[in-house]
């Protein structure tokens, strides 16, 4: 079928009329239509749990009963709930159910659309309350977010354009192309105060500006979608739930800038969000919204997609332009900046997803609406994605202002088995920790600033009493010394350096005066290196020796690791007492190193445990303890201490 | 077509080559470095700006047009914008109106100590057995900054040395990751064969998959080596075996030297740039006992007859027209490698020190009744190619290579030095007859342009049976990486060109491809000719001046100099060739000659190792160009 290209703003409207009625639904409005809609979360959390499974599974139901023709089962990017994924979304009622497992397919269909139940076990229970909810606007982890740049992921297919159009989408290009001009739209973004969201802040308005007033052609657009941080999944999450906003302001950046090209540069371990991309590229070309004369217009527009192979520090811009030019993927000084000289040397637009999905937001709802949300510096909302000793570990968007406390506690539901909140690392291997007492701070960009962390892409890792903070800052300068492009001196050589301090004290052979050479590096490495990698890579260290220093020194000093983390530092006692002899630790023991006289209870043999805690496991009267290695004794350690070789990481944790 | 004679072709600026533009509008700028105002100009870094004002920054990295990536850290600097000071790079942070800037603050130097000795922690010091010792921007630095102690201990990288081939030693626990040697291959000389390989504390400059260099399309050329600032790549020494020869009573030890050696070893000792030294490198030769001391410029001479001639047959025949010159090994191996469409037009002579070789082994040995076996020919060449040129099967028999060993400018002065001989108190000596006879026309084959402008000399004189007046090839004498001009012999006129360093090569050969008609055309690999070849001294300081084009152009003045002084300036006037074609050779382009002075080339590819379709490598099945169809000299027993 030859789909006419869309030409008008009119054009877009009849779209909209079209499929409306069914977006109404989803948002909680009758349509008329008699039509029940289920929503599957097919991001990536949800699909790795069998999301796609269970779509097929209820496709089969839904035929089986001969409900195709007043049921829908639609895709749906991803709700942000991925700790009680596969989510499903049944319209109307809005009826929210969790954990759905492709064997739930059935007594869904049967009970829920059938007989018109709810099934009240696939339901959430709020732990808070104790009580089930089938609302999702009652969840409390939905109740404290704002949700803007996410609002279309979890209401719409993002495999099809004409929901995206239905949801206003492309209104904001056709009424730049056809009635703005440059300075009005950077007049525009400017007035709404959004700051670039890969990290650093800077004013994207001014960023446009700057690209709009060279006097060279041609000019590239370039999308950053090289989202490396560990445990962070923002960025993938809007490409997968709504990838024609993305589409859409780079097509409106083209337009401002005077670029007829642009790039998306995404990592290639990012399949879901790569196939998305390219769907919607294609259904774009073929609505005539990327392509040639756009709404009748002289201006060109189209995307092409680069795959990144996974480098981090092609994360960083100009090393990321290299990499789309086809060269090692390196960092380069600056100036020039990439609005001056980017790609091939021309003036070159480049902004990270979140940024770009700001954009149409800010034109749909007006500068203002925009401006009014967020603290005196940093305006809008922004996506976390919350993972580690959290309950709901997912992805969330709160007005920036919010505070650590609401996002963790309220949103997040707390610290899972009622440990202690110890801190919380933002930003990434390039921010830092924050500690207990700031859990009150509104967060934007300068507060976290100032708290030696930073906003970073928006990762947020919570850690309680069972993390060392040693060993998480020895985590992360392994993950950027990784992943150094080792080009300049500091990052190449003085992470290295760092790294290598930190498994001394982590093995128990530190020495005081490896806390002053610590943190003195880590200031030289900040100040000297190229580019942002390196000049953030010391953060963790430096974050936690400003809070966490006693646990530096209790490695040091006492050769203790108070969390009981560091395996080197660790020792495993069997508990004569309590002891019944059953010997399952024995058995299970990997390294034989518990073994018993006969008549006596089990010992664990120190020289020969490998502290696997396998035996702590399996002890059925928890008669196995880890303590820390006496003060009176010399903590073992081999030989070649200090000189470790990269991917020992592992080993030298403990597991549990 | 209109004619011109002798109208210097444009100057062909590309990005990483070593010139100025001289029509390049300068703009001053006043910035505040240490508290002193001083001028600079618009568009320089704050290092250069600071050097003009006679403020020294340390740097590793930094090659001036080359190499400004501002990886080593060393240059560090603070500038101070509204009230912050931050600490940038000077190399590449550019010099604007007003900045401010400290060179040499605490900060400054805390930093900067800081980052050396985290090189250093990866570096083997091994100071006082390596061959850079005293002569190592490293080692500078870290004095000047007062090292004493390295605060930074840990894991140090042994990566084995690789010197399986015949012309130059990468060793990568010496190497600080500086890439002044990816630069100048990839962006002076367009071989592209070191990049980055592997990531963070693991990274090294390296051939691809690290491979030897001799596995890849490396032309050997050397600059590479010039332009390292430590020892991490050095030339494959054969100083030993030198000296193992010497010592050896039953062998009879020849040297020659090439042209620009007589102009550069002086540097060596302390001379200053461009001083010729002549009388002195042949004392000290004679003094570490080399039987005969001979000039490569007599087979230089040599060269000339036969190049000469072979155009002239070209010009007569009309067929493979541009004939290229072959007297650069370099050269010829980067047309093997990335040009074999190219090979047929290559001159098929030798060059000079190979035929001076295959007649030392001949003529010479006949003449003073000699065992060619017993004679062992040594070359002083300013150069790395020629080492793996000496190495090649074509060059020489069964029985014995053309020439056995090669040492480099720098192996040479080490020998004086090693033999503990005062250079400076050496008296003027001449070199031994007859091939040590040359005209001028030999010697300023050791700078670019000269080998044309000695061709041309005598190819006018053969086709014309007249002299040509010299003063006319002053044109083709600047140093912009590409010259044209036409000249006219008797009853035609030919165009010719010139480029050096194989970057300027590849826009002249693209050009050619594209249609363009040329006669004649030498191709020097380094940038400067010979004068700048891979085995000049080198200084280890921050100046880099061995690179510069300057300072090239000062040691090509000397060879010039050297021109003007002889009374013989055309090969064809030099007696001792006129001796060796009546007695042995008969004429230019004789059998013998073809046998003994011309050789062949093998197209190898750009992956030499893989065998690539239709362009095959030296691996599978040698596909060989201007091989001459009876060579007696090449059975294999």
């Amino acid at each position: 079928m030859n789909i006419l290209k869309i030409r008008s703003i009119e054009d877009l409207k009849a779209i909209k009329t079209k499929y409306h009625p069914l977006i109404k639904q989803r948002l909680g409005h009758s349509n008329g239509l008699g039509l029940t809609q289920i929503l599957v979360c097919s991001g990536t959390a949800c699909s790795s749990s069998a999301s796609q499974a269970l779509l097929l599974e209820l496709e089969k139901e839904i035929k089986l009963r001969g409900l195709e023709n007043n049921v829908r089962l639609i895709k749906t990017g991803c709700f942000g709930f991925c700790q009680h994924g596969p989510i499903v979304v049944v319209h109307p009622g809005e009826i929210f159910y969790c954990r759905v497992k492709p064997e739930d397919a059935k007594l869904l269909v049967e009970a829920h659309l059938v007989n018109g139940k709810i099934i009240e076990k696939l339901l959430y229970r709020e732990e808070r309350t104790g009580a089930k909810t089938s609302q999702i606007a009652e969840l409390d982890f939905f109740k404290f977010q704002k949700r803007i740049v996410l609002s279309n992921c979890g209401v719409i297919n993002p495999e099809d354009i004409r929901e995206y159009i239905a949801r206003d989408g492309y209104f904001a290009l056709a009424e730049v192309i056809l009635n703005q001009n440059q300075e009005q739209i950077i007049d525009i973004i400017k007035k709404s105060g959004l700051r670039g969201r890969g990290g650093a802040g800077f004013p994207v308005g001014k960023k446009w500006e700057l690209t709009a007033m060279q006097d060279v052609t041609p000019k590239y657009v370039v999308c950053n979608a090289d989202e490396g941080d560990p445990g962070a999944f923002m960025d993938r999450s809007i490409l997968e739930g709504d990838p024609h906003s993305v589409l859409e302001a780079m097509a409106i950046a083209g337009y401002c800038i005077g670029a007829n090209k642009g790039y998306i540069y995404i990592r290639a371990e990012y399949p879901i969000a790569v196939n998305r991309l390219e769907t919607a590229i294609k259904q774009a070309q073929k609505y005539g919204l990327l392509g040639e004369n756009l709404f009748n217009s002289i201006f060109n527009f189209d995307i092409k997609l680069r795959l990144g192979a996974g480098a981090f520090v092609c994360g960083e811009e100009t090393a990321l332009l290299h990499s789309i030019m086809g060269q090692r993927g390196e960092p380069r000084p600056r100036p020039p900046y990439p609005a001056q000289e980017g790609l091939w040397g021309k003036p070159t637009l480049i902004n990270n997803v979140e940024t770009y999905a700001n954009i149409p937001v800010i034109f749909r709802k007006g500068w203002e609406w925009y401006y009014g949300h967020g603290t005196a510096t940093s305006k809008g909302s922004k996506v976390f994605s919350l993972a580690g000793k959290i309950k709901n570990t997912g992805l969330i968007e709160v007005p920036m202002g919010t505070t650590l406390r609401t996002i963790i506690f309220d949103i997040g539901g707390g610290i899972p088995g009622n440990k202690k909140f110890k801190a919380v690392q933002t930003g990434g291997p390039s921010g830092g920790c924050i500690p207990e007492k700031y859990l009150d701070l509104p967060i934007d960009y300068e507060s976290l600033k100032e708290t030696g962390s930073m906003m970073g892409s928006g990762g947020m890792i919570v850690m309680n009493d069972d993390d060392c903070m040693v060993d998480i800052a020895r985590f992360y300068l392994e993950f950027t010394q990784d992943e150094s492009c080792g080009r300049c001196t500091p990052c190449r050589v003085g992470t290295k350096r760092l790294l290598e301090i930190l498994k001394r004290i982590t093995a128990g052979n530190g020495e005081m005066e490896d806390l002053e050479i610590l943190e003195e590096l880590s200031y030289d490495i900040r100040d000297a290196s190229l580019c942002g990698l390196g000049q953030t890579a010391p953060n963790p260290i430096i974050s936690t020796l400003r809070y966490f220093k006693d646990e530096y020194i209790a490695h040091i000093r006492d050769k203790t690791c108070p969390a009981g983390v560091c395996k080197n530092l660790l020792e495993f006692v069997i508990n004569e007492e309590q002891c019944i002899a059953c010997g399952l630790c024995a058995k299970v023991c990997p390294a034989g190193a518990i073994t018993r006289d006969p008549k006596q209870t089990y010992r664990i043999n120190p020289e020969k445990c490998v502290k696997c805690a396998a035996c702590m496991a399996k002890c059925p009267k928890q008669a196995i303890s880890k303590g820390t290695v006496r003060p009176n004794k010399e903590v073992i350690t081999d030989g070649a201490t200090g000189i470790f070789t990269g991917s020992d990481s592992q080993e030298e944790r403990a597991t549990l | 077509m209109e004619r011109q004679e002798f109208s210097p072709g444009p100057i062909v600026k590309k990005k990483g080559q070593l010139y100025d533009n001289p029509e390049k509008k300068v703009e001053k700028i006043n910035l505040i470095i240490d508290g002193k105002k001083v001028a600079a100009e618009k568009g320089m870094c704050i290092l250069e700006a600071a050097h003009m004002n006679g403020i020294e920054i340390p740097s590793l990295c930094y090659l001036r047009h080359i190499n400004e990536i501002g990886s080593c850290r060393v240059c560090l600097v603070e500038v101070e914008i509204k009230g912050v000071k931050t600490l940038q790079a000077s190399c590449v942070y550019p010099a604007t109106e007003g900045l401010v800037v400290y060179t040499s603050s605490p900060r400054v130097r805390r930093v900067r100590k800081t980052m050396v000795e985290l090189l250093l922690s990866d570096h083997h010091r091994e100071c006082t057995t390596c061959v850079r010792n005293l002569n190592c921007e490293l080692q500078n630095i870290a004095d000047n900054l007062g090292i004493r102690n390295i605060k930074y201990t840990g894991e140090m990288k042994t990566i084995p040395i690789q010197n399986q081939n015949s012309f130059i030693i990468r060793d990568y626990n010496k190497c600080i990751k500086c890439r002044r040697c990816e630069a100048i291959c990839s962006k002076v000389q367009e071989v592209n064969v070191y990049s980055g390989i592997n990531r963070g504390y693991d990274t090294v400059i390296a051939p691809a998959f690290m491979q030897d260099l001799s596995q890849v399309a490396c032309i050997t050329c050397g600059q590479c080596v010039i332009a390292c600032p430590t020892a991490s790549l050095t030339e494959k020494e054969c100083l030993e075996s030198v000296w193992e020869a010497l010592e050896d009573q039953d062998k009879y030890v020849v040297v020659q030297t090439a042209p620009s050696i007589q102009v550069t070893i002086g540097e060596m000792f302390g001379y200053p740039v461009g001083t010729v030294v002549t009388g002195k490198l042949v004392a000290a030769l004679r003094q570490l006992g080399f039987k005969k001391v001979f000039a490569t410029d007599f087979s230089a001479d040599l060269t000339i007859m036969e190049e000469a001639s072979e155009l002239l047959e070209r010009l007569k025949n009309r067929n493979k027209l541009p004939l290229l010159s072959s007297c650069c090994p370099a050269w010829v191996k980067f047309a093997e490698h990335f040009y074999p469409e190219f090979l047929e037009n290559l001159s098929t002579c030798k060059s000079p020190h190979e035929m001076f070789g295959a007649l030392t082994k001949t003529y010479f040995a006949e003449k003073e009744g000699l065992d060619p076996g017993k004679i062992i020919v040594v070359a002083i060449m300013p150069c790395t190619a020629k080492k793996f040129e000496a190495s090649r099967p074509e060059m020489g028999t069964a029985n014995f290579k053309d020439v056995d060993w090669v040492l480099t400018t720098r192996e040479l002065a080490r020998m004086i030095r090693q033999a503990g001989i005062n250079f400076h108190d050496l008296p003027d000596e001449d070199y031994d007859t007859p091939m040590g006879i040359a005209s001028g026309a030999g010697s300023i084959f050791g700078s670019t342009g000269g080998v044309i402008e000695a061709a041309v000399r005598t190819a006018y004189y053969f086709s014309s049976g007249q002299e040509m007046d010299l003063l006319d090839y002053e044109e083709l004498r600047g140093f912009s990486g590409l010259k044209e001009a036409w000249v006219k012999l008797k009853d035609q006129t030919i165009k010719i060109a010139i480029a050096h360093g194989t970057g300027n090569a590849r826009v002249f050969l693209d050009r050619l491809k594209a249609g363009e008609q040329f006669d004649y055309v030498e191709i020097m690999a380094c940038p400067g000719g010979c004068v700048g070849g891979g085995g000049q001294p080198i200084f280890g300081t921050r100046e880099h001046k061995e690179i510069s084009l300057d300072y090239r152009h000062n040691r090509a003045d000397a060879l010039n100099r050297i021109d003007y002084s002889k009374e013989l300036r055309r090969a064809h006037e030099n007696p001792a060739i006129k001796k060796i074609y009546s007695e042995f050779l008969k004429h230019p382009l004789s059998d013998k000659s073809k046998n003994l002075l011309h050789t062949y080339y093998t197209p190898r590819g750009k992956l030499p190792e893989l065998n690539q379709g239709d362009i095959k490598g030296h691996v599978a099945g040698q596909v060989k160009v201007n091989m001459p169809p009876q060579d007696d000299r090449l059975i294999y027993q």
